[in-house]
């Protein structure tokens, strides 16, 4: 499987060194790695045994216990199908729908990587690989957001999109981690044998509630929903791919990965289904108002993904076996219409539903296709859509607790979904031709091909769900409990609780749609309780934080990015001091046991002249002079370096002070005129801390004399410098050799202390 | 400075502070000296004629640009490093390889000979990258 995802890396690299003739056909090639990947699964399904477990494992990390772990069962198998499926339909779309834009090598490359790294992430068996791929699917969508980068929108939608589920990204990381350190294990099969370990853990709450915040980002749940409606100033291709079919299901993928780990317990199922119940309503109310096709489409994508939430949270059988249907019934209805969307942008030029209607006239085939999407959506039968609604009113009605509260809303939201379906239907297609624009016609076979499929496959599945049901949802619950599972699927229920709240559904939606077309006010009242009540604008909530934020660090970095070089050294030098004089504090006893010995004399000579040239250094009346008495001082340190034998070290020394001097002696006549400008209180102050600061690095080197570490390392470097390093300069043997990776990071401190320098200093004319 | 006792002198004193350096650097690993202080000493020679004939001067007439230097020294020390990858040994573990020469008799060389190499390299370019900045005209 890990083989596949290296497909997708070099067919992205591939597409750009087609021959020219095939070089309009990029999205075509990706189609058919598409097609091949899906065909490679389904033989995999085929091959192996209903239920079981394909994985494959890579060492990684072996030091922190890391494999690169690739899992397909059934769960990653149904998603794996969905992916590539709904991405080669994409793909064919895509060719048609982009040919008028340029840089579409870009876009296919980005969108090719995208799928990847869905595809990784859903086979994904180790949670941190996992969360590679998460967020690699977070920064694919903000590059395809931002495909039209030209218009501001775009770039604050992508932007916008990336700080959310990038936020979450990171909480869901510290969460795999929390929660790692329970099981001391990443995998997902040893958080799942370890259930009952991580969940009576004190790290469990916290844990879930960091791997919820990632979950809820990424499939935009309330609150942080507000970033897909932004999303949809992508292209339609990736609407109908990232934002509908895929990547917003990777949270609620991650929640039934997850479910037999973390899941049953009252935390997780109170969260969850709190949040899925609030992000349906809320989805589900704002969508009617919309008038943009493509918002109306994302704010039943919210709905819907709250729906699945609600779903995983209730955590019965039945309730995942219902999320599990209706994760493909949204999928197949919502990437048909967004590309149905895509098509009436294409041909209307406007995505406004005022400014359309009349449609079928002129797009019969567009209208019988987006007729069973939204069937489908609006829970009508024959369509899949409906056996999902029903499967998810007889979860609701068996849910544990929560019944009655889930239930209600529940309907509530279906009702309005009902009621946008029927909108979106009227509106757009029947009525009269309002835009005044070109013809729009249906050439282009292909952009009809996605709607086609997708809406066949609703149909056909919804006629006859056994082989559906048996192939792709048993496996895929059988992730959950190991356990032979029949899931049968039917249109018919006979006249029970839920056959009679699908009557209600359906009858109060069509109520609600009349009422809403025969009076137009109700729409603009509807509208005036959302300005009124609803006012919070979360984007906007959003925005302005993070401008706060921005200017509360500007500020934050302006009081300590001064820009005067004393005060850098003043603040270094001060730090540096109470930090060494608190450890001193600690570990030492302030009696000085080094036996100070002034012997020989001409050592202590060349001391005294050291310190005396630094004393003349401060106070020497020219510049030159001072200069002069520094490397004095320098030269008289490595006196005593070379009265210690250290040759090396004395060497260095005199070779650096000499190119210092030089340096000094190059630069002196560009300097200004020496002056004493510092007012007095100022010399004070630097001679405060200079005395300080040197009065601890002399306690400091004094205490490092009497520090005995019980086995010092430099007897290993005695020992082995001749034998193993082949030399007799241990010194430099150290560096080249036993530390060759110390002396490496030095050359390149040094290196970047170079290029600073270079621009620091260089011409004031360039720019 | 425009002396010519100064400009006759450098051209010998530059000779020898460049054979020093090369002899710093070989000798560094039995005794003192070493790839640092030998790319000292080449960037003193530099710096010499540079205190000679002017820095603009130096700069007009420098065939190659110490950003190469640089460069160099740094992709020899990751060279330096291959056969101890290709080997599997620890990250930058030295390897040595013995030569018996005819005359001069047995001759040992390692990767740590690249390495101090590429360090010489790599100093005589920051050093004169710092000259070079230092010494720029506003």
């Amino acid at each position: 499987m890990s083989k596949i995802l290296l497909l997708y890396l070099i067919f992205s690299v591939l597409i750009f060194f087609l021959p020219k003739k095939l070089a309009g056909y990029k999205a075509i090639v990706l189609m058919l790695l598409q097609v091949a990947v899906f065909i490679y699964f389904i033989s995999l399904a085929l091959n192996t045994p209903s239920g079981s477990t394909v994985i494959e494992e890579i060492p990684w990390i072996p030091g922190l216990g890391l494999n690169l772990v690739f899992v397909a069962d059934g769960l990653s198998g149904a998603f794996a199908l969905l992916i590539t499926g709904i991405g080669a339909l994409v793909f064919l779309f895509a060719h048609q729908y982009m040919k008028k834009y340029e840089n579409t090598g870009g876009f296919y490359l980005q969108l090719n990587l995208f799928s990847g790294a869905m595809l990784g992430l859903v086979l994904s068996g180790n949670l941190v690989q996992m969360f590679i791929f998460w967020e690699l699917t977070t920064v694919f969508s903000f590059f395809l957001i931002a495909f039209f980068h030209e218009k501001e929108e775009s770039r604050k939608a992508a932007f916008q999109s990336l700080f959310v589920t990038g936020f979450g990204g990171l909480s869901l990381l510290t969460g795999i981690i929390l929660l790692g350190t329970v099981t001391d294990s990443y995998a997902v099969n040893d958080w799942i044998t370890h259930a009952d370990e991580i969940r009576n853990s004190q790290l469990y709450l916290p844990g879930l509630v960091l791997i919820f915040l990632g979950v809820f980002t990424k499939s935009a749940q309330f609150p942080f929903h507000f970033w897909l409606p932004g999303a949809m100033q992508a292209p339609a291709p990736v609407s109908a791919y990232l934002h509908s079919a895929t990547m917003v299901k990777a949270g609620v993928f991650l929640l039934i990965r997850l479910t037999p780990a973390l899941g049953g317990t009252p935390e997780w199922t109170y969260i969850i289904s709190l949040t899925g119940v609030l992000t349906m309503l809320t989805g589900a109310w704002f969508a009617v108002t919309k008038t943009d096709i493509k918002s109306i489409l994302a704010y039943t994508t919210i709905s819907a993904l709250g729906i699945l939430v609600l779903l995983t949270g209730i955590n019965t059988m039945l309730s995942l076996k219902a999320a599990l249907v209706f994760l493909f019934v949204h999928a197949f209805y919502k990437a048909s219409l967004f590309m149905i969307a895509g098509l009436i942008e294409k041909k209307t030029g406007t995505r406004e539903i005022e400014n359309l209607g009349g449609l079928v006239r002129y797009m019969p085939l567009t209208f019988i296709f987006a007729t069973l999407a939204l069937f489908s959506m609006a829970g009508l039968p024959p369509m899949l859509g409906f056996l999902g609604k029903e499967l998810i009113y007889e979860a609701k009605v068996q849910s544990p607790g929560i019944a009655s509260l889930v239930l209600i809303l529940g309907v509530t939201a279906n009702i309005l979904m009902v009621t946008v379906s029927l909108l979106f239907l009227y509106k757009v297609f029947l009525g009269k031709y309002k835009n005044r624009g070109a013809i729009p016609n249906e050439k282009g076979f292909l952009l009809l091909s996605g709607p086609a499929v997708l809406g066949m496959l609703s149909l056909i599945i919804g006629l006859f769900p056994e082989f559906f049901a048996k192939s792709v949802i048993e496996p895929a619950l059988n992730i959950i409990r190991d356990e032979k599972i029949v899931v049968k699927l039917e249109l018919w229920h006979g006249f029970n609780k839920v056959f009679f709240l699908s009557l209600v559904t359906v009858l109060s939606g069509a109520g609600l749609f009349l009422l809403i077309i025969k009076q137009e006010k109700v729409i603009t009242f509807w509208r005036k309780i959302n300005t009124r009540l609803f006012a919070v604008n979360f984007s906007d909530v959003f925005t302005n934080f993070l401008n706060n934020f921005i200017e509360f660090s500007k500020q934050g970095t302006k009081s300590i990015q001064h820009g005067y070089h004393r005060y850098y050294i003043l603040t270094i030098v001060l730090f540096a001091s109470a930090l060494l004089t608190l450890q001193l504090m600690v570990t030492s006893e302030w009696k000085i046991q080094a036996p100070l010995s002034f012997r020989p004399f001409y050592i202590s000579g060349v001391v005294i002249i050291t310190a005396l040239a630094t004393i003349f250094s401060i106070i020497s009346p020219t510049r030159i002079l001072t200069i002069i008495s520094m490397g004095v001082a320098g030269y008289g340190i490595a006196l005593v370096y070379l009265y210690y034998s250290a040759p090396d070290l004395a060497i260095t020394q005199i070779l650096v002070e000499t190119l210092t001097v030089v340096m000094f002696f190059l630069i002196l006549q560009r300097l200004p005129r020496f002056a004493k400008l510092s007012p007095i209180r100022t010399k004070i102050r630097d001679a405060v801390v200079s005395l300080f600061f040197g009065g601890i690095m002399t306690m400091l080197a004094l205490k490092a004399i009497k520090i005995n570490f019980s086995n010092p390392v430099s007897d290993y470097f005695v020992e082995n410098s001749l034998s193993k390093g082949y030399g007799r300069n241990i010194v430099n043997v150290i560096l080249v050799d036993f530390r060759a990776l110390d002396t490496l990071g030095e050359v390149t401190v040094l290196t970047v202390a170079a290029f600073g320098v270079f621009l620091l200093l260089r011409k004031k004319s360039e720019p | 400075m425009n002396t010519v006792i100064l400009k006759i002198a450098s051209r010998y004193v530059r000779g020898l502070l460049i054979i020093f350096a090369v002899i710093a650097l070989l000798r560094g690993h039995n005794f003192p000296g070493g790839g640092f202080i030998g790319g000292l000493l080449a960037g003193l020679s530099v710096a010499f004629k540079g205190y000679t004939f002017g820095i603009a001067y130096l700069k007009k007439h420098m065939s190659i640009m110490p950003e190469w230097f640089i460069i160099s020294g740094l992709v020899m020390i990751l060279f330096s490093a291959i056969p101890a990858f290709l080997n599997k040994t620890g990250f930058m573990t030295g390897e040595w390889y013995k030569i018996t020469l005819p005359l001069a008799g047995e001759l040992k060389l390692g990767t740590p000979l690249i390495f101090d190499f590429g360090i010489f390299l790599a100093i005589i370019g920051i050093t004169i990258i710092f000259l070079f900045s230092l010494t720029e005209k506003e």
